[in-house]
């Protein structure tokens, strides 16, 4: 008996179930499709496959629902598909959500605790979800002599900056919400807004304890840019671009990380130090500092802030991905699309369905997804994996490192990938 | 406003570049007590730290009741080492009634201030790691302190307030098969915490934080009156396990775990060594124990003292702790006054921190095994 949970019943679970539909549909009939038509009429619609788009034939959407594939098709090739959905901000964010149970659980296995359990009934899998609610219902406190326009910006320009850094990820083959030539580049100038946009938020706070985390968070992510930017050099050096796609596609024999072992790890190094991981997480050192730049972020901002901070470790991780471990590439494991269900259709008894507009994935980028994912989550789990293993490093001893060893090491691997290069073993575009 | 200043006093000039940190008493990094710090950029350069949030009079209670009434809220101070705060006033007030403990009290009480010892430690130890940003270590004593305590609770019935000591031996005989669960959750903690090295003492980061930070040097140690686990770190040999044996200490084999380097790492290091030979101390004791016997003398009910004054003291999770009775021949003690060793080690906190990093605040201040409710009283 638990008494936390109240006791279940099946009946009073009907009961409330029923109850949800009714206000549903209620709502949906007198609100929502009234809504929807009389947008429908007012814009121009799109003629797809010859077809002009009609609310009307929308209608017949619930007769044939195979109709709707060729429309979710058009729409898969539009921008707001990539941006919102999925090599964008959609797939990134459920990435982060995933990360954030993981991390949980993970870390609760590891100190003999059980973590989330009660919410969602399955291992509390919607402990997340709770948490966002409560987030959301909490109040906005802003301290009294704040800076409030730019004290209340920051979170929001976070997320907005960490969202930008998704956008360059190549997550398949032609699958990137940004392609463009210098790719790398940017995702420099996107890390670069990271320690403004933190000191901004810590000193509009004008509060002690976030003005110290936000001035350890500044020497940190300042000092720690250098050895990340000289650490990328190698991968650079040898494929002859910055173009993020190509550095993924030029690793279709082996990865980098084979060759570049050093730069992998002085980059896996300055990452944590630029999420604030543990042992790196002196801008929120709770015992010093309470919650260093965070302190006077409630509510929300709060919310913001800590989705910002794992968006910007999923792109992290997948930045690792892409440079040192190959990117999509991988063996074929997707099975084929079965060709008889295009030319036969599906059969089931005496019912035959021709359904147009498959397949909609091709087999390489469904097969690049998975590798992606695949590789994203197992250098994500090596991120989290110290947080239960270390304890918090000193801020003079976290700039020594910075400044001097990972300096070095950074350059070591730049004499590597040059020596590689004129020794003729390897040049753009992989083996000569 | 520029209101005249009373003759004498003159309003102190504040360099602008130094800032004050209220670091607690609602602030992660602090327990029931505030410290006032300055600093100077990273660097401390004055540190003023202020107990008594958590005052409760408990010496003065101790005037009102009689010598019995006064155990349950004698061991308040630190309920996580209630057998230890207990053991002094009631080694007094034995003395003061002359009363005679059986044997088997005598060891039944060593066993169960080890075990306490052990679990103090290890609530010392969570709130440690977690100061250092070491989860895991928070996770780990939190955890492992509940076989000590379910110990515990078979031998008292209670799991942290035990109020088991009494004058003239404790409260209730062993429960029946105790020697043998007690033997094997002690042999198991003992593999427990020799786990904890690699994670923890060992961890090289751990070492780089703590090594050469807010070392107390031999001389200061005395001279400051530190005491316990401070004063062993700095390379003085002194235990009252040793050198004033009470009950059956002296008959009982066990070594003093001493230092010499005096910083915060062998400060922390010494309860854990601590914690090893109180499991060496455990089982030994009860080898020896007798196997049958009275635990308990059977007293006058409201029993008086003459007029007389008494001070014992026994070493404690934190030190040496001292308990004064003065009796005026009355039910009720005249006074009761306890002699802690968190107040004393806390004496310690302003010489060890000027000069050094802020970061470096939550390890010199937890590694002085200070308890903020006992400084209180």
């Amino acid at each position: 008996m638990s008494v936390i949970a109240p006791k279940f019943k099946l009946s009073e679970f009907i009961k409330s179930l029923l109850d949800n539909v009714f206000w549903v549909i209620l709502l949906m009939v007198l609100i929502g499709i009234p809504a929807v038509m009389m947008v429908l009429f007012v814009i121009e619609m799109p003629v797809i496959n010859g077809e002009l788009l009609t609310p009307f034939l929308a209608l017949t959407w619930l007769a044939d629902p195979s109709r709707v594939l060729p429309i979710v098709q058009a729409f898969m090739t539009t921008d707001i598909f990539r941006v919102m959905a999925f090599p964008g901000f959609g797939f990134a964010a459920l990435l982060a959500a995933g990360t954030i149970f993981v991390e949980r659980k993970m870390l609760a296995k590891l100190q003999l605790r059980v973590g989330p359990f009660y919410c969602g009934k399955i291992e509390g899998i919607l402990q997340l979800m709770g948490d966002g609610l409560k987030l959301i219902s909490k109040e906005i406190i802003i301290p009294a002599k704040a800076d409030k326009p730019i004290f209340w910006a920051a979170p929001v320009i976070f997320v907005a900056a960490a969202a930008a850094f998704v956008a360059f990820i190549p997550v398949a083959p032609g699958w990137v919400v940004a392609d463009v030539d210098l790719g790398l580049l940017g995702v420099f100038a996107v890390i670069g807004f990271f320690p403004i946009i933190t000191i901004l938020s810590a000193w509009s706070a004008n509060s002690k304890f976030p003005f110290i985390g936000g001035i350890r968070a500044l020497f940190q992510m300042v000092s720690f840019e250098i050895p990340l930017i000289l650490s990328l050099l190698g991968v650079v050096i040898l494929t002859g671009t910055l173009n993020l796609s190509e550095i993924a596609a030029s690793q279709s024999s082996f990865p980098w990380i084979i060759f570049l072992p050093i730069g992998a790890i002085v980059f896996f190094i300055t990452m944590l130090a630029e999420l604030e991981r543990i042992p790196f997480d002196l801008p929120e050192a709770e015992s010093e500092i309470v919650a260093g730049w965070l302190t006077e972020l409630s509510g929300m901002m709060y919310g913001l802030v800590q989705l910002g901070t794992y968006l910007k470790l999923y792109a992290f991780a997948a930045l690792f991905v892409v440079l040192f471990l190959g990117g999509w590439n991988g063996p074929m494991i997707v099975p084929p699309f079965p060709a008889e269900i295009l030319t036969d259709g599906i059969v089931m008894g005496p019912i035959t369905a021709k359904i147009p507009g498959l397949p909609l994935f091709t087999q390489e980028m469904l097969n690049g997804t998975l590798w992606f994912v695949l590789k994203t989550v197992g250098v994500i789990f090596f991120i989290l994996l110290p947080r239960g293993v270390f304890p918090r490093i000193r801020i003079d001893l976290l700039l020594s490192l910075g400044w001097t060893k990972l300096i070095g090491l950074a350059f070591v691997n730049i004499f590597i990938a040059l020596g590689l290069l004129y020794a003729g073993v390897l040049g753009p575009g992989g083996l000569q | 406003m520029t209101a005249e200043l009373p003759p004498g006093l003159a309003l102190q000039k504040v360099d602008e570049r130094i800032m004050t940190l209220n670091v607690g008493p609602q602030h992660p990094g602090s327990g029931h007590m505030r410290i006032v710090v300055q600093i100077d950029g990273d660097y401390i350069v004055a540190c003023d730290p202020d107990p008594g949030y958590v005052h409760r009079g408990e010496e003065k209670m101790a005037e009102y009741r009689n010598y019995i009434l006064n155990i349950p809220h004698l061991e308040r101070p630190v309920i996580h080492d209630s057998c230890n705060v207990l053991y002094p006033y009631v080694l007094g007030v034995e003395e003061l009634l002359g009363i005679e403990v059986p044997e088997r009290a005598k060891y039944v009480r060593v066993i169960a201030s080890e075990l306490n010892r052990c679990i103090y430690i290890m609530y010392w130890l969570a709130i440690y790691g977690i100061f250092l940003g070491h989860s895991t270590m928070f996770m780990w004593p939190a955890g492992d302190r509940e076989f000590l305590i379910d110990l515990m609770e078979k031998m008292t019935g209670a799991r942290v307030t035990h109020a088991h000591f009494v004058p003239g031996g404790v409260r209730n005989d062993l429960p029946p098969n105790f020697e043998d669960v007690c033997l094997r959750q002690v042999n198991y903690f003992e593999k427990r915490i020799k786990e904890y090295a690699a994670v923890f003492y060992d961890n090289p980061i751990l070492i780089s934080r703590t090594k050469d930070t807010g070392v107390l040097s031999r001389q200061d140690a005395i001279r400051l009156g530190t005491t316990g686990s401070v004063l062993r770190a700095s390379g003085v040999d002194y235990d009252l396990r040793k050198k004033e044996p009470y009950d059956v200490y002296d008959e009982l084999d066990f070594q003093v775990p001493v230092m010499k380097e005096g910083d915060s790492y062998a400060r922390s290091r010494i309860p854990w060594l601590d914690m090893m030979e109180s499991c060496r101390i455990i089982r030994e004791a009860l080898q020896k124990m007798p196997k049958s016997g009275s635990v308990r003398v059977k007293l006058k009910p409201n029993p008086k003292g003459g007029n007389d004054t008494v001070y014992k003291r026994v070493e404690s999770g934190r030190g040496s702790l001292g308990c004064y009775i003065v009796s005026d021949g009355k039910p009720e003690p005249y006074r009761v006054k306890l002699s802690v060793p968190s107040f004393r080690n806390l004496i310690a906190l302003p010489y060890l921190l000027k000069g050094e990093k802020l970061g470096n605040m939550p390890s010199v201040y937890w590694s002085l095994n200070y308890w903020p409710v006992e400084a209180d009283r």
